[in-house]
Formats: C-alpha cells, structure tokens, sequence
C-alpha cells in the first residue's frame, strides 16, 4: 500500500524472525481494559480525490488590505523552491552535526542577518510565532532582573497580549498595562517602579512608529529592560532599528519574509537580545568552531540552557520552533539583501501613503496624525459596515474593524479600521479597490 | 547495489553568504514602484541594514549546496527515536500550497474562511476518532507547545477547583520537554521510581501521589518503547486523590487502532502531527501540536475554537474558564492541511501504520539482539532501545556507532537518550522503511559491531565521508560564536 512497503511475503518472514505468529501478537502489552474496541472510522481516499476536497475547501482567498500580524508580500520562486528542497523539509532537529551542516549553517546565517536586521548582538534559531516569542522574551527579562513584575503597552497586538497572558498566568506575575496617548503612541508617564520589563511594539498595533529612545529612557530609568516586539519585520528595512535606540530584547514575526499568510500559521518567531544575556535566551542556537581537521563548522551549542539537559531547570520548554521558516526568511533576506530590502519596505511605505491617500477622498479620515510604516487607522464614513460586506463579496478584505476586536472596545474606535498596504498590492488592485469603494458608496 | 549505501560523491564547498556578497547586487526583481515616493522624516529612517548582496543565482547555488550537506528522509533511512521520522507524502506538500490556504488573510471575516475552518473542523473529528477522546484544539505550534497547554489546562482545572497543587509527578522514561513544561506552571517534577522490567508499578505511582500533586505526566509507550501496561491502574489512583492524568502523545505511532486513549484514564494528550501523522519537521519545525481532552477539561481549551452551526463553522472565543490564546492567530494552519491530507490518504489503514512500524522496531530489536545490548528486554511497540555495553572492550562508546552509521549511509538513532539507560541507542525505524533498508541497517549496524571487535579506530575515527568530522562543541559552548560579521 502506497506509504507502507512491506509485501506479504514481507511480512511473513519478518514475523517468523521476531518469533510471532500475526502482528495482532506484537500488542500483547496492551491490556484489553485500555484497547479500542472498534476500527477506525475514516474514509480512505485516493490522491485525486482528496485534492478534489482540498481544493474546495480552499476556495479562493480575497486581496486583503489588513495586515495586523500578517501581512502580504511578493514571494520571490526561487525563494520557496529553495526551501522545498527535501533535505531541507523532511530532516529533523539537526542532532548531528556532520550530516545537517545545510541547516545549521542555514541557522547561523539566518542569526546573523536577523540580529543584523534587528540591530541586536544576538539572535536565536527561531520561535513558533511572533506571540510566544514574545511571551518568551517577558519571562526572559524576568530571569535576567528577577523582579515579577512588567508593564506592557496596550498598543501592542491583542493576541501577543493575550498569550502572553496565558503563559504567564500560573506565575503570578503582575502585569501593568499602559495607555496610549491622543497621538497613538504609548503613554509611558505611568511606569510603575520596581519592573523587570517594559514591553512596547513598534510599528504598534495601530500602525504608529514608537518613539523607542524615548520608551528605552524610560524604561531604563526605572531599571527594567526594554522589551520591543514587532509584527512586521519588512519596518525594519526603512526604520531605525530597535537595537540602535537602546532596546535590550527585541521579538516579533518574521513571516513577512517569504512566508505566505496561510490563514495565520505557520510564521517564524524572531528573537534576539544583548549578548549578556545569552544563557538566559530560550531556543536553539547554531555556533561555529572547528572540527577535528579544523574546517570551519557548525554545531547546536550552550544546550546546557536547554530542556534534554536541564530538564525542569531548563529556560524554557522549547524543542521543536519554526525552523524550516527561518531557513524560508534567510533565503529571502539574502535575495532582498540591503539594497532590495530598503526599496521594498520604501514601497510599502508608499503604497501604504496612496491607500490611505484614496481613502481620505473616499470619506475615510486618519484617527491619528503620526508617522506609519505601513498600517494605519482610518475612522469610516457612516454607512460603512455594509459596505464592508459588500466590499468582502467583491474579494476584498477592506482593513480590519477594530470596532469589537479584543481591547477595543473604547467608542472612538467604533467605526474605525485598521488598513494596510503593502508592495504585494499594485496600483492597478489599489485603484480598482477605490473604484468598487465608489460604486458601492 | 553492493555494501552500505553511504559513498563517497561530489561534496561542494561553500562559504557564508556573505562571503560571496558583491556591492550593488540584488536576487530578486523588485515590484514596480507605480505609486509615488513618500518620505518619512528623516529622524526615523535608520541605515540600511547590512545584508549580503547576491544575484538569484547566487542564492540559489549557496542553498543548494548548503541542501547537499543535510541528510532527510528523502535521502535515507532516518531511525531516530521517539522523532517518528516517517515519509512525508508529496501530495500533502501540493495541497498545504494550495493558494486559497496560502494566501488566505487570518482575519478574514468568518464568512470568508468558511473553506479553511471546515478543514479545521475536519481535522479535529479525525482527531478524535483516532484517539477516542471529546474535545480538541487545533492551536499549540508544536509538541512542547502542547504539553504546556496541557499543563496550564491542569493548573487551571485546579484553580477552579479552588485549590492549587504544587507538584507533578515524573517518569524518568518522560521527555525531557515535560518537566521544562511543568516548571513553567510553578510545579515541582516528583520522580516514581521504574520498575525492573522498564515500566512503572501502581505501587510505586501510589507512593508518591497525595493531595498536594497535581497529576501526573506520562508518555505511553514509553521512552524505552514499553507500553506502560498499569495504565489504568495508575490513573485510577491519580483520580482518586483528585489529581489528572496528562499522557504525551509523541508516541501516537505506536496506538493508532490498537489503544483507546480515553481508556487510559489520560485526561489530555498532545499529538506531535509532524511525528504520527507526517508532516515535515523542516530540520526543526515548525510542527503542531493538537491537544484532545476528555469532557471535564473541554471548557479550560485555548480559544479561539472552531465549531459547527448547521452548515456553516464559526469561531468561538467566549469561553469563560479557558486557559487563553496560545497562538498569534489559530496555529500552524499549513502544518494541519498537511496532517489532514495524512489521515484522509490512510483513513482506517492507520492502524496498519502501527502495525507496520510495531513490526520493523521488533524485527530490529531481533535481528540486533545479541549484538547489541538490550537494558530491558520486555516487549517493544514502536522503537527499541540498545545501548553500547557489548562494544565497551575495545572502548567504542554509543557517540563512535553513531558516527560510524554515518559513513555507512543512515542517519544514527537518537544517542544517550533516554536518561535511564547509559550509553542508550534509541531505534525507531518507522512503517515507512521496507525489508530491504532494515535489513542494511541492521548489516551496517552489525559491520559496527564486528569493527568494534576487530578494527576500533576505524569506528572512532568516523565519519570519513563527510564533509565535517567532529567538530569540536566544548569549544563552541564555551567560546560562542553565534554571528558572522557581514561587513
């Protein structure tokens, strides 16, 4: 049968040399009380029909212009080729060393560019997503200034602060969250003493680009590291990064980088930090030294921070991450490199300016004067939420309302949307979106 | 073909990225700039950041390379225990891609995803079925990911109860991943002693649960292979001192149609898809990690959860007693089309699945018997474990056979682990590998031992083939080098 090989003459002599008579007898050890009493209720399908299922299941995705932890991006072919090559897709965690130089050297390089991205001493292998990394990087900064207490942003995604939330519920720990000011950054007046971390995103969940050296004084005033996390790395390319502005850690998404959206997951968790922190950073890392004949190598190293050797005294429980995506984003930031890397988050920008542009002569007006990257809030004109759906059944996804989702339920945000435009949307899409805006006003 | 598959072949070198980087070069061709430019102020532009410069061809031919250098389940047998390192079906690949997954925006209205949440729901029936339990989510990234979820779930289960427990008890035979998790919920592992033959005893569970201990985590079969046969007993006593049962279910490969996990008595068990049910693990992810629970935890699962109202499927995010969100959005999505695609291709065969992979571990574990040395010879489900007793005499440890399965073209088991057996060589073949390839694995394996015997340098000295040769990791940790210099 397709994935199981073993013929019937197989099977007959392999149990005749284990010394059973029928497989039933290999699950002697599994006493009647705790065995299943019926067979398995699925249907086999063939290849063809199952891809008939899928692909009405996957019916056809709408242009979205909402990024909001995800956002959309040109994926260049050679990018997602590369990274379908099977050495790649189907090996493991890579154990040993002297067959899995591909993917360790794949991991430091993927180290080097993101800490270079990021403006950071150091970076990981990877973490699931951009919310547990920065669930991650709060209980890190605890570790390092052992004081159970943080104060985090309310600008930052709802969803990052909702699993940060369920990670650190069985700890204890207090959390402070801090308002935003009319301008749509973060109030940082309101900092709390005695915290071990202040946790700021920049762009924020509204789009607004953090003053960082500001919230770094801030934090640093207090003692508490500085803790900034991202949900879109493509800023990064255009923006002054957080490590020049005084953060010590620095978590997000990397998804952006040749990453599709699929319907949310999987992306890459980026993490990165100071180098005195390094054995207190959760997640693999790949180190390079000599082998016996002194050619340069690369091995999964300080696994003393790890849970196969520290077990419960271990940073974090962390084994499996996003490996084949951090591979997918070194892959593309070396085919962006630096001067592709600017002119496209440049381009986001300036699609980001044009939508928001068509949308002030739709009616819409900007909720906040202050510099975005890529992501913005507008306030609808009245009527808009019909439209919306009219908008969806024509293939668009007009922003997200920000009116009902997770901490916004605040009346100036009522009719409010969070828009996004990236290079992935051509001015023919753009323009064709204003023109349907119009139709159905 | 004659002798072990490994060979000598054309090995390229290749240098770091950067080290091929040529000022002004850019591998991609850049969208149109059909907009006009938009300046930001100058105080928040910063300096472009110093990545390699590189034509596409570039990037193509390093990663290439870089591919050669690796060794996959495409390449070879792969029979590391307790990773399942099965075959990865081609046409899960296809359909994960397909662009209505692909390009679909998570936070599309619900009436635009009515395609993917149907798939959602799908999986977690199939789900389920397989394990014969009452509820799931879909959402933990990985197998770690989901023990933690189990845990918190537990931690709140208590919670609710109105008193919290301190402590969980430890198999030494667990993962090294499920005493990290407890840690993170504030719970302090208690260890149970193993039996003789491999397995833990009632006795010995009764001993050391009391009110103060919030249940117990269990892989079953265990790291050593061996189903734990008192299960039920175990949970039993578990239950009555007001504890739950928490079963790790990286080890699912060796149930599917044979074992009843609600049976067990286990309250919530993970499912490592990228093991069982083969989706690709991509040299370390990403995974996914579902958890399914029995009734009495259904309202602690993460939220949001998908469900079915008449035809069409929505997501619920109220949920008062639920532990949370653990995802930035509803988990690794592309990961569960894979699995889907997995359990739909087999459907009932899953059980042959275990059958087969129950077979070949046991076939190993026979025809090496003798050559290696067996710890606990009780009788294997999925993997088995020897270790490196027999070839102490000519002082080749586990790390030397390990190396020395490298030059003869298979990728070693997993070595020193678990922690109970010294020197351990953890095999799991996996239904996917023929006859044919257990039996040069098992040849390759016994050339190993006989070298051992005859000729150790050569087992001491290997790799040969390779294009590295043990690298020097004291070094690497105690001087860490974890970054290029780009510039």
């Amino acid at each position: 049968m397709r994935y199981l090989p073993h013929t019937a003459e197989d099977l007959r002599e392999m149990l005749e040399v284990v010394g059973v008579k029928s497989t039933e007898d290999l699950f002697g050890s599994i006493p009647s009380e705790v065995r299943r009493d019926s067979e398995i209720h699925i249907e086999p399908r063939s290849e063809w029909r199952l891809s008939r299922e899928f692909e009405e299941m996957a019916a056809g995705a709408p242009v979205a212009f909402a990024g909001a932890g995800s956002c959309s991006h040109c994926i260049p072919a050679h990018v997602t080729y590369l990274a379908s090559r099977s050495e790649f897709l189907t090996s493991y965690t890579p154990y040993q060393p002297e067959i899995s130089q591909g993917t360790l050297q794949a991991i430091f390089e993927f180290q080097t560019m993101t800490a270079e991205l990021l403006g950071m001493d150091i970076a990981n292998a990877s973490m699931y997503d951009g919310a547990s990394s920065l669930a991650e990087a709060v209980l890190m900064a605890v570790r390092v200034k052992k004081k159970p207490k943080i104060a985090v942003s309310r600008l930052n995604h709802p969803h990052y602060l909702q699993v940060l939330k369920t990670y650190l519920r069985p700890t204890g720990f207090e959390v402070t969250e801090l308002e935003s000011l009319p301008d749509g950054k973060t109030d940082c007046s309101a900092l709390p003493d005695d915290v071990s971390a202040l946790v700021v995103q920049s762009p924020n969940f509204l789009g607004v680009i953090e003053d960082l050296k500001a919230v770094a004084e801030a934090a640093h005033s207090k003692g508490a590291l500085l803790v900034v996390s991202f949900t879109e790395a493509m800023a990064w390319g255009l923006l002054k990064n957080p490590g020049s502005q005084g953060a010590d850690i620095v978590s997000g998404e990397g998804k952006s980088f040749g990453i599709p959206h699929n319907f949310g997951g999987p992306g890459v968790g980026l993490l990165t930090c100071r180098k005195d922190f390094v054995r207190t950073l959760p997640g693999r890392l790949a180190g390079e030294t000599l082998d016996k004949n002194g050619e340069r190598s690369f091995v999964l190293t300080l696994a003393a921070r790890e849970q196969h050797i520290r077990r419960e005294k271990a940073v974090s429980n962390i084994c499996t991450n996003s490996g084949h995506n951090a591979l997918t984003a070194a892959i593309y930031m070396s085919t962006a490199g630096k001067e592709g890397l600017r002119e496209i988050a440049q381009l986001n920008h300036d699609k980001a300016v044009y939508l928001q542009k068509g949308l002030e002569n739709a009616g819409f007006r900007a909720l906040f004067d202050a510099p975005f990257f890529n992501e913005f809030v507008m306030v609808a004109p009245a009527g808009f939420e019909k439209r919306y759906e009219t908008l969806l059944d024509r293939g668009f996804v007009a922003g997200l309302k920000l009116g009902g989702f997770p901490g916004y339920g605040d009346p100036r945000y009522k009719d409010a949307y969070l828009f996004c435009a990236t290079e992935a949307h051509s001015r023919e899409v753009l323009d064709e979106f204003f023109a349907i805006l119009k139709e159905v006003a | 073909m004659t002798g072990h598959p490994g060979a000598r072949g054309l090995v390229f070198r290749e240098g770091l990225l950067w080290e091929r980087s040529r000022k002004g070069r850019v591998g991609m061709s850049l969208p149109e700039r059909d907009v006009p430019r938009s300046e930001l102020a100058g105080d928040l532009v910063g300096e472009k950041p110093a990545l390699p410069e590189l034509s596409e061809v570039d990037v193509v031919r390093h990663f290439t390379r870089l591919s050669t250098w690796n060794f996959g389940v495409d390449t070879g047998t792969y029979p590391l225990g307790s990773c399942t390192m099965k075959y990865n079906p081609k046409i899960n690949e296809r359909l994960a891609g397909l662009p209505g997954f692909a390009n679909l925006h998570p936070l599309t209205p619900e009436r635009g995803v009515q395609g993917a949440l149907k798939l959602m729901y799908e999986l977690e029936r199939d789900l389920l079925e397989i394990t014969k339990m009452h509820a799931v989510s879909l959402q933990p990234a990985a197998g770690a990911q989901g023990e933690l979820t189990g845990i918190l779930m537990i931690h709140a289960y208590h919670a609710h109860r109105g008193r919290q427990r301190h402590k969980i008890i430890m198999p030494a035979t667990a993962h090294g991943t499920n005493p990290a998790s407890a840690a993170l919920c504030g719970y302090t592992p208690v260890p149970v002693q193993l039996s003789p033959d491999g397995i833990m005893s009632p006795e010995a569970v009764r001993e050391v649960m009391d009110e103060d201990t919030a249940g117990i985590m269990v892989t079953n079969p265990n790291t050593l292979g061996i189903f734990e046969s008192h299960i039920a007993e175990i949970a039993k006593i578990i239950h009555e001192k007001g504890g739950l049962v928490y079963g790790d279910g990286a080890n699912l490969n060796a149930l599917m149609g044979y074992a009843d996990i609600e049976k067990m008595g286990i309250d919530v068990f993970h499912i490592n898809v990228h093991k069982t049910l083969s989706t690709p693990h991509g040299g370390g992810g990403p995974g996914a990690g579902p958890v399914v629970v029995r009734d009495i935890l259904e309202p602690f699962l993460p939220v949001p959860r998908v469900m079915k109202k008449g035809d069409r499927y929505e997501l619920l995010s109220d949920a008062p007693l639920s532990i949370g969100r653990l995802h930035s959005f509803f988990g690794n999505f592309a990961t569960l089309v894979r699995a889907l695609a997995f359990t739909r291709t087999l459907g009932h065969r899953l059980k042959n699945v275990t059958e087969a992979a129950v077979l070949n571990a046991n076939y190993i574990k026979a025809r090496l018997k003798g050559i290696y040395n067996l710890p606990f010879p009780r009788a294997s489900m999925h993997e088995c474990v020897f270790n490196d007793a027999l070839q102490h005499k000519g002082g080749v440890t586990t790390l030397d056979i390990a190396k020395r399965l490298i030059d003869l073209g298979y990728h070693p088991p997993t070595v020193y682990f678990p922690l109970v057996v010294e020197g351990a060589l953890m095999i799991e073949p996996t239904e996917t590998e023929s006859k044919a390839d257990l039996d040069g694995f098992v040849e390759a394996m016994k050339t190993i031992a006989e070298e051992a015997e005859k000729n150790p340098d050569e087992v001491k000295n290997a790799p040969q083939n390779t294009l590295i040769s043990r690298p020097d990791e004291v070094q690497a940790a105690r001087r860490p080098i974890l970054r290029g210099d780009i510039a």
